[in-house]
This record gives C-alpha cells, structure tokens and sequence, in this order.
C-alpha cells in the first residue's frame, strides 16, 4: 500500500534506530500517547531496538479503555432492550461490563450489530424505521468528525429513531493531567498523529512550555515511530522543550477546518471520568444543545445498573503509564482477551492486548535472543 | 480508534447528501466520505478514518521524509572503512544497534 | 457455474422442477427423498458405489493403513469468490486426509437443509461437490439428506466425512517436529478469508480475491514420494491460519518455531485488506494450503516439488524448528526485532468454513 509500506523498511529502521543509539547519553523516558502507536510499537518490535535507558511508556489513548465503567453498563442495558439495534466498532464486542460483555448480550438475544464507520448506522436506522438505532460513539478526537456527521446527517434528515451514545475524550487535558501528577516520569511526548490530522497541533506549544516538555507530533508506521523518537531524544538531551511535527505529510498545524467546524457545531466540551484515572476536567465532548435530542444517555432512561469493577484488574495503572501490563499479576492469567478483566486486555488500542496478542508474556531477554 | 490508512482517490461522486469517492487502498476499494477534505481531487491521496477521509496527504512531504531517511547514515558510509563495508555487507541484518549503550549483544 | 441448473445430462428432472424449494418431506425419507436421490444426488455423484443405495456403502480398498477424517461446513456466505461450499467440503476433508499421508479414495456427504431452501441452490453446490470429486479423484459414496423446518437451520449445512489409505513408509504427526527442521508453505496465505470478508464485509477489491479452496492430494502424494522419511509433520492451515497450525506443531512436539515474516508470502491485496481491516494474515483462514515441516537438507527439493505444482508456485521456506522456547512460534519482523506469534483466543472472523 502506497504510503504505508515505504515506512516500514527494515533497512532505514534499523538506521533510524542507530541514530538514536548514538544520541542517547542519559535515561530518558517517553510516552507515547495513541493506542494505535502502542499497538504499532509491539507488534513491530520497535522497543527492541531502542537502548535500554530509552524508556517507552504507554499511554492512555485507548478511548474503549478510559470510557467509564457506569457507561458500559449503560450500553450494555441499552443494547438489551426489545426494539433496539445496537451498533458499535468491533473491538467493543468484549468489553467487559460489570457482569458482562456485548457479545453476551447478543447471544442472549439483544441485537448487537458490528459496523465499520457511523454511517452504516445512520443506514440502519432510515431502513429500520420502526426500529431504534444506537450508536457507541467511543473515540478520540479523530473519530469525532465521522460521529459527528452521523448525528448532523441524522438531523437534517429527520432521523427520530437514531441517536448516540457519546464517549469522546480529548488528547490535550490528558496530557495535562499526566504532567500534573505528582508520581510523573515522562519527559517527553510522542502525540497522536491521527488526532493531529484533526485537530491540528496548535494546541501544544503552550503545554510545552509550560511543563517544559518536548512534543512530537508522530504517525504510526515504524519509521514515523523511529523519527517521532529520535527528534524527541535529540531534544531532551540539548535540553529544549518544543513542539515538533515529525508527520507532515498528514499533519498540518491549523489541523482539518471542516472537520473542527462542524465538531463545534456538533459537540461542546464537557468534564469527563476516564475509567482508571479520574476526572479529568474539560476532557470530553458531549453533544451541543442543538443535538441533544440525539444523546441515546437520554432518550434510554435504564435502571438498576450496579457497576463494580473487578478488584484484580489494574488497567487504570497501565492506562496512566504507572506500569506495564506485564507487571499486572493477572496478566495472562486471570485475565486474558478471551475472559478479560479491563478493557485494555480487548480493546484494539489497549496496551495489555497489544501486549498479549504480540506475545509479550515472555520476557524481553528471551525474546531478544530467540 | 486511530486506524486511519492511506488511500488513492478514484472516483468522485455525489452521495448521502455528501461528496464521496471511491478509494483503493494497495487493490482494495472502498466507499470514502469527502465532506472533510473538499479540496481534493482523483488521483490525490488521503488518510481514511472510519470510512471518512480525514487529511489530504502531502506528496511533497512524503517524498521530502523518505528522502531524508534515504539520506541517513549516507555521511557514515562514505567515510567507513573498507573493512567496516565488508563487516556490514557480511554480517545478516543485525536487530541490536552499535552503540555500548544498548541492551543486546551481537 | 450455471445460474439455474442444467438437468439436461439428468434423468427424469421433472419431478423435482415441481418443487423449487426444498420441503420437509425431501428429507422425510419417503417419495420426495428418494426423488431427490436418483434425480439429483444420484446423477451428480455418478459412481456404483452410491447407486446401489443401502443403507451403507461397500467399497473396495487396498490394503494398508486406513485413515479416516471428519468435518462439517457451515460457510457463510454458501457462494464466495473462488468458490462454494460444496468445493469447500470435498476439499477440506480431500485435503485433511492427503497431509496425513494418505491417499484420499471416498467420501460421504450428509446435509442438513433448511426449508425453503432453493433448489437451484441446491443443484449448484451438488454439481461442485462433484466437479471437485472428480478432480480429487474419490466417489461420494454414501450420504443423507435431513430438512429442518424454517427459521432452524441456515439453508444447507454439510457434513463430510472421508476414507484414505496411508501412503507406505509415511511416518508423520504434528508431535514429530524436530530442531533444525525447515518449515515450507506451499502458497499465499490468507487468501479464503479475505475472500470471505470481502463478500461480508462489502469490501469492493478491485483485484477480486478467490479462495484458494483446492484439492492438495497431488502435491502431498509428490512430496511424500519425493522426500519420504524427511518429512516430519504437514498439515493445512484452514480456520485459525498458518499462526494457529504452527502453534500446534510446536506444543504438539514441544520445540520451538521460528518464523522470517519478510519470508511469509501474502499477496500484496490480502495484505492491504488486512492492513485495513486491522487483521493479521497470519491468522487468517485458508482453504488450499499446507505447511510441511521436513529435514533441513531435504528443504530445497521439497520446495521444488510443490512449486512445480499448479497449486504451489508460491511455495516459499518461511522458518525453522528451533529448541529455543519450546511451544513457542516466534516471528523475526520485517525491523528485524522479533514477537511471538501466540495461539489465537477466539474467532477472528466466524462462519469462515
């Protein structure tokens, strides 16, 4: 695929990766923020190439995973109802609830349907009239624009019988959140290159300054990782703390105008729980006034949810970079992609599936030398 | 989901009330939504997200990257050894970078 | 493939031209069953075995080691690029009992029907199941038609079931991988579950991509003469993918599995789709394949017998048995660093075969 194989080559990764070698002197450790460049990470074996004092940490740019464990069961009774066609991405399907997941309730006989873009919902509701559709609109700010529309299209067609069940939860406040913990170790950023592509960059140079941390503006494929790392490191070690984008052919610093229209238009920004982590204020999109009467949260009033999370399950930790899923004791145990504990053990952006579906139970040591 | 891959406009048209094209991804096509990148045309390449295509991709810029990856190390073989260009043309393609600082040996 | 059936070679199609869809009593065992029998079943098949209609089948095989394999077919959709799944379960049982070092010589077939079930459906998927017969060279000698009333089944499901006699002086099995064995793949992987999800998905791919679904009974038997005793383990890599048989071998054989992913061949569309669709080839089904693991020496002329193969000229080396991490496959990525390439939890796609 054009502009996707090209930056995978062996060759120039191995090269991009003695670059940094050379230019690392002292520890440093770097968070990547996307899930997507988690996932990339592991399952390239991008780690594995990097000095051992070069820290990569894992950041919470899973949006399944931060979504609040109340929404889920909120989803979860929503999907259960007589009349309801429930739609959602993939990965959702195994998402553990407090007491189960949307495949359960699919095979109990819910109507639980897999889609690949919201406008296949919007679909199903103008063919399904009698019908109320739901959508599971999880995501970060790339997803947004696509969701977005969805509901504006739904509007201007009169749709009464489709409506979103909103999760967005935005990139910057995260970030912010992170550097204000006090148990903190990053040092730089990696950002999401996809919610650029969106946004724009121009959100981050304040961050940068004001918490003194270099930012790069990175994609997905290994040597947009590889670059992403190695502008990061030059950085660190000169001792200079700005906002860099090593994704330009994608990413501009204005971000996509169109997109940021009607996402204005659309959502407005809210406080938001993220699921691990807490609230992070002025995180989240929530729709506009003008849309409300599409928030599925109150067309479906459900009772008699009671979520309790499981006490084993330390995703959360994963999710804010305080460890690796590796260091969770359930990993691979009680908790695996079949019977998960957490999210992150299902979610396609989720650092402990990236981290089992790529086979990182054994140790690092015996994988470098198998 | 950040899953967003590149793809060649192929066809322009008019449907769902929108701009939409047809998109080939490496032989595979796909149904695009175009509303969020008005300016583009056949022939251009875009990244797609969730069906909707998110940021033109610039051609430039993308030829301007390879050719700076192209480029490292350029500067390192020119001034290598005839010994290290025989050491590295030898030696199968090493996982482990060169420098004391990393973890594996070779 | 016609598009109505062409009962023109048939005897006697009348009476079935007065059902068009299949009923309850076409699996009752009664007149319309035995109708679908001689007028369907019957002249498709074409073979003594089955003609002679008892309950049971008597059949003649040479002496030696019997091998018998089962399996069941619930594809969804029945009729995909590349094929059906009339092809699908005469070569996948065809091909089950061909890497276990057989000769496969006959099979039964058993169908579950739905009513209302079409049956120019019906006439399509039998009329497969015999071209695919022939071409592998076994009789469908015995079979059963049950109907399940509508809403209880999914249209047609099938069974097969299939009888081979051991190829002499063939010692294989999943637990006889040895370290230093090579590890061979005759073709591109992935190619009938992209096939699949390319009808369900409604992905146009402007490269249309067929399953491979094909008999291996020929490249298997030019293996085994070729190679003999060198070939340690082989099998075909249907749902679950080339990552799940490797899995096997290894904790079957308790050694390691080492795999050069640069060495894996994918054609350049399944690879798109999967990169599109976030799947891993790797794990994606496939329906005319094998994997043969073999002496390290024998390696090269294995690989030239199955590239002069019709089916095979893709076969590649793609790794070896290692005594490093035993029960482990691990792959060396195209940077060089390596992962592991575990069993798969769950379905990646379902109803693939």
């Amino acid at each position: 695929m054009k502009y996707l194989t090209e930056f995978r080559d062996g060759a120039i990764a191995r090269k991009l990766a003695d670059e940094i070698c050379h230019t690392v002197t002292r520890p440093w450790k770097i968070m990547e923020v996307c899930g997507g460049q988690t996932h990339s990470i592991i399952r390239h074996g991008i780690d594995q190439l990097l000095p051992p004092s070069l820290q990569l940490v894992h950041g919470p740019g899973c949006p399944v995973c931060v979504t609040p464990l109340e929404l889920i069961d909120r989803a979860l009774a929503i999907a259960a109802l007589p009349n309801v066609i429930f739609c959602s991405f993939g990965d959702m399907l195994r998402v553990p609830g407090s007491e189960k997941d949307l495949f359960r309730v699919k095979s109990e006989g819910g109507d639980v349907r897999i889609v690949y873009s919201p406008l296949d919902a919007v679909n199903l509701a103008r063919r399904n009239p009698t019908k109320e559709v739901v959508f599971f609109g999880v995501g970060f700010e790339t997803t947004a624009p696509a969701n977005a529309m969805a509901v504006h299209l739904a509007k201007k067609e009169g749709l009464r019988n489709f409506s979103v069940l909103v999760s967005h939860v935005l990139v910057p406040p995260a970030i912010e959140a992170i550097m204000q913990s006090p148990a903190n170790q990053v040092q730089a950023f990696l950002a999401a290159g996809h919610v650029c592509s969106v946004m724009g960059y121009w959100q981050y140079p304040p961050l940068a300054a004001r918490y003194r941390v270099p930012i790069v503006v990175t994609g997905f494929e290994p040597l947009d990782l590889l670059e992403g790392i190695r502008r990061a490191v030059r950085q660190l070690e000169a001792g200079r703390a700005e906002v860099e984008n090593a994704y330009a052919r994608v990413v501009t610093f204005e971000g996509n105008r169109p997109a940021q229209e009607l996402l204005s238009q659309v959502f407005e920004v809210t406080d938001r729980a993220w699921r691990g982590i807490g609230v992070i204020p002025q995180s989240g999109w929530r729709l506009s006034p003008a849309y409300r009467e599409f928030d599925a949260e109150l067309r479906f009033q459900v009772t008699g949810i009671h979520t309790h999370e499981s006490p084993l399950c330390r995703a959360g930790d994963v999710l804010r970079g305080a460890i690796k899923p590796t260091d969770c004791s359930a990993f691979g145990k009680e908790c695996d992609p079949r019977h998960p504990l957490g999210a992150t053990m299902v979610s396609s952006e989720g650092a402990c599936a990236a981290y089992y579906n790529y086979g990182r139970f054994i140790s690092a040591d015996e994988l470098a030398h198998a | 989901m950040c899953l967003a891959v590149p793809g060649r406009v192929e066809e322009i048209y008019e449907g769902f009330g929108s701009r939409m094209a047809k998109v080939n991804f490496g032989g595979v096509v796909k149904e695009v939504c175009l509303a969020y990148v008005p300016e583009i045309t056949v022939g251009e390449y875009t990244i797609v997200h969730v069906g909707f295509a998110i940021s033109r991709i610039d051609e430039a810029e993308a030829k301007l990257t390879l050719d700076t990856f192209r480029e490292l190390g350029m500067l390192d073989e020119e001034f290598a050894t005839e010994e290290q260009h025989f050491e590295r043309a030898a030696a199968s393609p090493p996982a482990e970078c060169d420098s004391s600082s990393c973890q594996t040996e070779k | 493939m016609p598009d109505r059936p062409d009962f023109s070679g048939w005897s006697c199609p009348l009476p079935l031209r007065d059902y068009p869809n299949i009923v309850i009593g076409h699996g009752g065992g009664g007149k319309l069953s035995a109708e679908l029998v001689e007028h369907l079943f019957l002249p498709a098949f074409r073979n003594t075995a089955l003609a002679d209609l008892g309950d049971a089948a008597l059949v003649e095989v040479p002496s030696g080691r019997l091998a018998f394999s089962t399996d069941s077919f619930v594809v969804r959709p029945l009729f995909f690029p590349g094929g059906s799944i009339g092809d699908l379960a005469v070569n996948g049982t065809v091909n089950d009992l061909a890497v276990s070092g057989a000769r496969p010589l006959f099979l039964s077939a058993g169908f579950i029907l739905e009513e209302g079930f079409p049956l120019a459906d019906l006439a399509r998927i039998v009329e497969c199941m015999a071209a695919a017969a022939r071409n592998a060279g076994v009789a469908i000698a015995t079979g059963d038609t049950k109907v399940v009333e509508k809403g209880h089944g999914d249209g047609c499901y099938i069974n097969t079931a299939g009888i081979g006699v051991r190829i002499d002086g063939i010692e294989i099995g999943p637990s006889l991988a040895r370290p230093g064995d090579a590890i061979l793949v005759s073709g591109f992987i992935g190619d009938h579950g992209m096939a699949i999800m390319s009808v369900r998905e409604g992905l146009e791919f402007e490269t249309v991509i067929e399953s491979d679904c094909a008999p291996l009974h020929e490249m298997t038997a030019a293996i085994f003469q070729a190679a003999g005793a060198a070939v340690h383990a082989m099998r075909d890599p249907t749902r679950g993918g080339l990552g799940s048989t490797l899995n096997e071998i290894a904790q079957a054989s308790k050694v390691g599995i080492a795999i050069d992913e640069i060495a894996l061949p994918v054609r350049a569309e399944v690879q798109s789709a999967c990169d599109l669709l976030g799947l891993d080839p790797v794990y994606v089904a496939n329906e005319g394949k094998l994997v043969a693991v073999v002496e390290a020496a024998a390696a090269p002329m294995v690989l030239e017998v199955m590239r002069r193969h019709p089916k095979g000229r893709d076969a590649a080396i793609v790794g070896r048995v290692t005594a490093e991490h035993a029960g482990l496959v691990v792959a060396r990525t195209g940077l060089g660093a390596n992962r592991v390439i575990p069993m798969q939890i769950g379905e990646q796609l379902p109803r693939i075969c």
